[in-house]
């Protein structure tokens, strides 16, 4: 039986919980991610060792001589915050096995998106694949953010970014994202799931599955950004939630090979201009003209969904 | 197997760093194979599938992850070792800047190598010289003996509280990492007993006392930091010394900061690094027969790079060829910079420039008499033909 089940969540309790990221850090208003680094922390009981890729959330949380963190962190490049997990999480391993330390750690890796679907890509996978016990958290916001709105392989298609900008020729992204968590679960990793902040029960509920499995896990979740997004500050957890209801962000998880979608809106499943309207980078997909871009991205999500569906189907719980 | 005795054995460098690396029992060993330091990788693991050593290794997807994970772990809080060569330190080399930006004493067995393009697995410096300002301690060797010795020395230097540095112990590719030689290894006791426990600073599992590792530091703060880096390395000539000598104690093999070979009385002076050495000091005897009074310097700590006393060690020969296993395209060849620097204040000195051996090409006794010749008439007439020239090189 697990800690989860003995103890219900209830935002009352949490409320007690010490929070781990302190205010005061200087991640701009309205920004998704550290709304999900505070519930990933609140979702930890035992002692945690984080990682942390170049990009938003390093640069804004650790300025010199100041941090915003409560608890052991460590950055050291924008590709490599796997790699660096492994490191600390295998000298941790070599050091109770030499009986040097006796607690028990818990240690996650936190990366955007740059940093987790194209820079750090290969050190993520070789990381999953050698079977370290870290959980590896994407932020995803769409977009190299940090730097200014660069295009990612994560951009959904159609997206404004400042590398592929909308011209009168280029209408933006021309290619759809890359869906990382599914090539995560390809790598049989023991947990891999998405999440979404404004579910927070089901995205500490996961947080906590993830570092109770026996390996390495993955989970992306979305983390809206309002300067990237040309969307209002107070919108973040509003967009969380049409991400989920449209289906263009499903919540799911594949545990030990066995594919569960948690949340189904079922006939209430919104249209994906829902999503897309109120976010000015996808402005020029509502202009004349460009209908059947909107149609495309449609198909796109609905595509998705269906085969998720069917992968859940086959491959989920009896 | 355990060494109990100074016995002479017969092994590859490879094989004495790998043995260096089993006596030392590092922590966490992250690695990635490439040729041609391979082998430490390779005998190494067997070290570990037989459980001759406490070490976790990991077997990564790339030198660049290597050398994260080594960041990673040595932050963590204990010792840390890899080896690799080449293309693999240049995949490495924005994370060498950062482990010695962070103070981590992280161990690494360069096996010299060529860099591509064209592509080449041979030995030469440009590996090592590439890492020249990344912040890191260098050492170089001659032979397999003292890349074991150097190895067996480098945590005891890298940990030191006034250093906190990574190091990199040199040897050449293939010429000593695959040739067999007779050498000694110290008894596992004594090397236990000579290295120490690991003290860790800060270190990131200390879950007690929470740090913040790798903050964003900017214009206000960054200079200070990289101050701070040289001032460390400054620190570092008196404590390779020190442990060296505590190690010739130990073993009655004497470690300089560089190595001279009849140089006190020659007007005529080679610098040159690793295994030519070797071919150089027996024409160096040869040439002393015939009347030419020529010395070599040969340096093994490259960075910090020890100016003053190479300068007083040079200061009396008239005509000094530094040769370079590595080049600088439109440029003089590394450690002929060094040296330039060392000897500016020396009076009467004329210097030029030899490159050689790049990718592996060997260099001939009768290729080391060219230079000693040639030296010797600059040393008589004081007038150099070319500042930097290529040997053995087909025009």
């Amino acid at each position: 039986m697990s800690a989860t089940q003995e103890k219900p969540m209830t935002l009352k309790s949490l409320s007690h919980k010490k929070d781990n990221l302190s205010g005061g850090h200087r991640m701009c208003s309205g920004c998704g991610a550290p709304t999900v680094v505070r519930q990933v922390l609140l979702a930890i009981d035992e002692p945690v060792v984080i990682a942390n890729a170049t990009g938003c959330l390093e640069v804004s949380t650790c300025l010199f001589p100041y941090t915003a963190w409560r608890v052991p962190w460590m950055h050291s490049a924008f590709e490599n915050a796997a790699a660096t997990a492994s490191g600390i999480e295998t000298m941790y391993r070599s050091l109770r096995k030499q009986g040097k330390l006796k607690k028990e750690m818990k240690f996650i890796a936190f990366g955007g998106d740059g940093g987790t679907y194209d820079i750090g890509f290969q050190a993520l996978s070789g990381a999953m694949e050698r079977g370290h016990q870290l959980l590896y958290i994407c932020y995803d916001n769409g977009a190299y953010m940090n730097t200014g709105i660069q295009r990612s392989s994560a951009t959904p298609m159609g997206a404004d970014t400042t590398t592929q900008p909308v011209g009168s020729k280029i209408p933006g992204k021309t290619v759809r994202r890359k869906d990382l968590t599914r090539i995560m679960a390809a790598h049989n990793v023991a947990y891999a799931a998405q999440a979404s902040p404004h579910n927070w029960r089901d995205l500490m509920t996961k947080v906590k599955k993830a570092l109770a499995t026996n390996g390495p896990a993955y989970m992306g979740i979305m983390a809206p950004c309002n300067r990237g997004w040309r969307t209002q500050t107070n919108d973040s957890i509003l967009l969380s939630r049409l991400a989920v209801d449209t289906c263009y962000w499903p919540l799911y998880e594949v545990e030990g090979g066995k594919w569960t979608i948690n949340y189904d809106p079922k006939d209430k499943k919104k249209p994906i201009a829902e999503w897309l309207k109120p976010q000015g980078r996808f402005k020029h997909l509502f202009a004349p003209g460009n209908e059947a871009l909107l149609e495309r991205f449609q198909k796109l999500v609905d595509d998705d969904w269906e085969s998720l569906q069917k992968l859940a189907a086959a491959f989920g719980a009896k | 197997m355990a060494v109990t005795s100074t016995k002479t054995v017969a092994v590859t460098g490879n094989q004495a760093v790998a043995e260096a690396f089993r006596q030392l029992n590092p922590d966490v060993m992250p690695a990635y194979p490439i040729t041609p330091s391979t082998g430490i990788m390779e005998s190494f693991t067997k070290f570990v599938s037989d459980g001759k050593v406490d070490t976790e290794t990991i077997l990564v997807e790339s030198e660049h992850s290597a050398m994260s994970a080594c960041i990673g772990a040595s932050a963590a809080g204990g010792r840390v070792a890899t080896a690799t060569s080449a293309q693999g330190l240049a995949l490495m080399w924005e994370m060498l800047h950062i482990a010695s930006g962070y103070r981590l004493p992280i161990l690494m067995a360069l096996v010299n190598r060529a860099l591509s393009a064209p592509l080449n697995i041979h030995g030469d410096h440009s590996d090592g010289m590439g890492m020249r300002d990344c912040g890191w301690i260098q050492l170089f060797c001659e032979n397999a003996q003292e890349a074991y010795d150097n190895t067996i020395m480098a945590y005891r230097i890298a940990e030191h509280k006034d250093v906190r540095l990574p190091i990199a112990v040199n040897m050449d590719g293939f010429i000593i990492s695959h040739s067999i030689e007779s050498m000694k290894f110290i008894p596992d006791e004594d090397v236990k007993k000579f290295v120490g426990e690991y003290i860790a600073m800060d270190p990131l599992l200390d879950i007690d006392n929470p740090k913040s590792i790798g903050a964003l530091v900017l214009t206000d703060y960054y200079m200070e930091h990289k101050r701070a880096q040289h001032e460390a390395m400054k620190n570092v000539k008196k404590v390779v010394a020190d442990v060296s000598a505590e190690f010739a104690k130990l073993t009655g093999r004497k470690y300089e900061l560089f190595e001279t070979y009849r140089l006190e009385d020659a007007e005529v002076a080679i610098v040159a690094l690793n295994s030519a050495a070797g071919t150089i000091k027996d024409e160096i005897d040869r040439y002393w027969e015939k009347g030419v009074k020529v010395g070599l310097l040969k340096p093994r700590m490259f960075r910090p790079f020890p100016y003053e006393e190479v300068g007083a060690a040079l200061k009396n020969a008239k005509a000094i060829c530094v040769m370079d296993r590595a080049d600088s395209y439109g440029g003089m060849g590394p450690l002929y910079m060094e040296i330039a620097s060392a000897v500016a204040n020396n009076r009467g000195a004329v210097l030029f420039n030899k490159i050689y051996g790049l990718g592996g090409r060997d260099l001939m006794p009768h290729d080391v008499d060219q230079v000693i010749e040639e030296t010797a008439e600059v040393a008589k007439s004081g007038k150099v033909k070319m500042v930097k020239d290529y040997m053995t090189v087909r025009n």
